[in-house]
């Protein structure tokens, strides 16, 4: 993966725009954070290979970034998102890593089923 | 230690040997008992992918099963079953489905200990949900069929409650091995086994301790509270 690029991410969010497309969308604090600090309240979502169509997306910031996708009767979006990779399978794997080096939110954009 | 007939180690998670068991793991196949480790999940939503990053959400998986063939070759573990669950969805899944899994390993193996977390001592919902289905399974053999069942526990209040370990493996026999298992899960220990070595060089007492022994509690069947 490499730090977001506005223009080359918004490109493909266009790309997959109006299109039957499969989301994997992910935020989490960890399944220990409230074992190494008790006072801590951990909240996490997941949905993977929801499958959808957006009318258009946007990425917005200036680092950590944002990105909204418009549904016809709704909406997908994630935020603290730093990096980014096309994949091999021409998939939009956009991430935010903590500066722990840890993930914190991921959201990907595919024309077929994740595995 | 006791020389069993035949383990079988339940873990959801590539690396949850590493820290605690795979010296175990390793005296076990030193003393030529067969050993399966099944490992439900590929730890598909570990989170520590660096910052750069060396891994994404997609491919990690693909590492982390490559890590956890080595870890096995390392220890000595001849055979490895991958169960193809979800990492963070086990608890999810239908109970019953896990409990025929389990008890299909066993109706399979007829394993003389078997080991995995102890169900609401293990902090994360995967570890519970593994220790619970492999407590339900065992449950339903009749008492003196059953296989010896040590479980592992680290959650804050563990001691407090079930007590101190009841089963200390000496494992100083089999370290390199040990060191090995965490070495080969270096996409999620790596900043573990830095400090871990740094202390060994300074011969720190806890982390020698650490290396030499495992613990374990036997479940205790007259008070279990798995339902």
């Amino acid at each position: 993966m490499e730090p977001i690029q506005i223009s080359a991410v918004q490109e493909k969010i266009n790309e997959f725009a109006n299109k039957t497309v499969y989301i994997h969308l992910e935020t989490t604090n960890g399944a220990y954070a409230s074992h190494f600090n008790e006072g801590f309240f951990s909240a996490g979502a997941y949905i993977r290979n929801a499958q959808v169509s957006y009318e258009h997306g946007k990425i917005i910031g200036e680092g950590p970034f944002r990105v909204g996708l418009k549904l016809p009767i709704g909406w997908i979006y994630a935020e603290g998102l730093t990096h980014f990779e096309e994949d091999d399978l021409g998939r939009l794997l956009l991430a935010g890593h903590g500066y722990d080096g840890k993930l914190a939110v991921a959201l990907e954009i595919s024309e077929t089923p994740f595995e | 230690m006791e020389t069993e007939r035949q383990v079988l180690v339940i873990f959801p998670h590539p690396d949850d040997e590493a820290f605690g068991v795979s010296g175990t793991i390793s005296t076990h196949v030193k003393n030529g008992t067969p050993v399966t480790y099944a490992c439900l999940t590929l730890g598909e939503m570990g989170r520590n992918l660096g910052n750069p990053p060396f891994a994404t959400r997609e491919s990690l998986p693909k590492i982390r099963k490559k890590e956890l063939q080595k870890a096995a070759a390392v220890m000595g573990i001849q055979d490895l079953r991958m169960m193809g669950l979800r990492d963070k969805t086990v608890e999810f899944e239908d109970d019953e489905k896990l409990i025929q899994m389990v008890t299909g390993l066993i109706n399979e193996l007829d394993p003389s200990l078997i080991i995995t977390f102890y169900p609401g001592y293990s902090v994360h919902p995967d570890h519970e949900a593994t220790g619970r289905a492999v407590v339900r399974a065992v449950r339903r053999i009749p008492e003196e069929k059953r296989p010896k069942l040590h479980c592992v526990a680290f959650s804050n209040n563990h001691e407090s409650e079930i007590g101190p370990p009841d089963v200390i493996n000496d494992v100083s026999a089999v370290t390199d091995q040990k060191i090995g298992a965490m070495k080969a899960h270096i996409s999620q220990t790596g900043w573990m086994i830095a400090d871990r070595e740094e202390k060994l060089k300074q011969n720190d007492p806890e982390t020698l301790a650490w290396l030499q022994n495992e613990r374990f509690w036997n479940y205790q069947w007259e008070n279990d509270q798995v339902k």
